[in-house]
């Protein structure tokens, strides 16, 4: 039974990574100074914490039904996420957020629409 | 109203089987009665897409991508955003947040309406980069560390998303 | 180990919340909202987990579709109805999100 001692250890990982990940996300949102670098961090725990969430939970619930909806519920934030987040950059674009740059003397090239 | 008679039945069918292969994949419970409301709320189901498919009949989904080819791109993906989310932990982490923030246009090549929503949503999907607006034949990006390669690293992405597609038009 | 990964969802939701509190911007705000639901999602999923109920996962589904479209919803109440000068918003194409 050394496959299941491995499915366990691989799973337990997978769900610290997941943890640890969707807290350094939430710790970025609080310390990033303005609202288009926690755009940035809000993705890391939204993509990576995810995934990584996910997959442990998958392999914790074996070949069930359990695993069909966790995919499916993967699959949609994995779809849905980035989207919601293009959404809120673009309204934020459209009503006159100004997104900054640090890069001097490098025309950014339509950026100053 | 309808012209291909013939295909429109057959995008029914398929949109009912895969609706009820859902609905048994979701329930888990096989009594008869359970499965007969399943089916019926399929029917309910396919007669309003049927309507919505009638009304807008020009917005509909045409997916033409290389079914094999996307499986590669995704774990390419996959690999890819497990990189960039590394490299913005460490940002977080560090003390001194180095921020390099820059937007800058990335022209894309797709020809398809679906390949370059792949396109965008892979940009947003790796941390450190999110695409914030569509013209026309390019996407405004932002990112939060900006280097030399950036630029580069976009376009191979781009072109890795155009080789899926398949040939259409 | 579920016990771990539910406090580390909580204490994120907590700095969300935080965020969401203090955000400056109103943008900021939708932003920590979204983020707040993910989170939620994945929180009620390890809850399931944590007391042996799977059944959970049909409630986390349900958030995580609502979650989307209410995101959707308010950001476009926001850029079509009050909450922002419309006059001042520049109608570059007029496409819906």
């Amino acid at each position: 039974m050394t496959l299941t001692l491995v499915v366990e250890i691989v799973s337990w990982m997978l769900i610290l990574a997941g943890s640890a990940f969707t807290i350094i996300g939430a710790v970025g949102t609080l310390r990033f100074p303005n609202f288009w670098s926690r755009l940035h961090a809000a993705s890391v725990s939204e993509s990576a914490g995810m995934i990584f969430l996910v997959m442990g939970m998958c392999l914790q619930a074996g070949v069930t039904l359990v695993t069909v909806k966790l995919i499916l519920i993967g699959a949609f934030i994995f779809i849905t996420g980035p989207t919601s987040t293009h959404a809120v950059a673009n309204a934020a674009l459209m009503s006159g957020e100004k997104p900054e740059s640090d890069v001097t003397g490098e025309k950014a090239s339509k950026g100053e629409t | 109203m309808v012209r291909n008679f013939g295909g429109f039945m057959l995008r029914a069918l398929f949109t009912a089987l895969t609706l009820f292969v859902l609905w048994l994949l979701m329930s888990g419970i096989y009594k008869p009665l359970i499965v007969w409301l399943g089916v019926a709320s399929v029917l309910v189901a396919v007669m309003v897409v049927r309507r919505m498919d009638v009304v807008a009949d020009k917005g509909r989904l045409e997916i033409k991508l290389k079914p094999f080819a996307i499986i590669g791109y995704w774990i390419w993906l996959m690999v890819e955003i497990v990189k960039s989310n590394w490299a913005v932990s460490k940002i977080i982490l560090s003390p001194t947040m180095t921020l390099n923030r820059h937007h800058f246009n990335v022209p894309c090549t797709q020809k398809t309406d679906l390949g370059q929503t792949i396109f965008a949503n892979s940009i947003t999907l790796t941390p450190g980069t999110i695409s914030v607006d569509v013209e026309d034949g390019s996407f405004l990006v932002h990112t939060v560390s900006y280097s030399d390669d950036s630029l580069s690293a976009l376009a191979d992405m781009d072109a890795r998303v155009s080789k899926i597609e398949s040939a259409v038009l | 180990m579920f016990l771990a990964a539910a406090i580390a969802l909580f204490i994120s939701m907590v700095m969300v919340l935080t965020r969401l509190y203090a955000g400056p911007t109103v943008y900021d705000r939708v932003l920590a909202l979204n983020s707040f639901g993910t989170l939620t999602v994945l929180f009620i999923a390890v809850l399931g987990f944590l007391s042996g109920r799977p059944d959970f996962l049909d409630i986390a589904i349900l958030y995580a579709l609502i979650n989307f479209v209410g995101t959707i919803a308010i950001l476009k109440f926001f850029r079509y109805r009050s909450l922002g000068d419309i006059s001042q918003v520049p109608d570059k194409k007029g496409h819906d999100q």
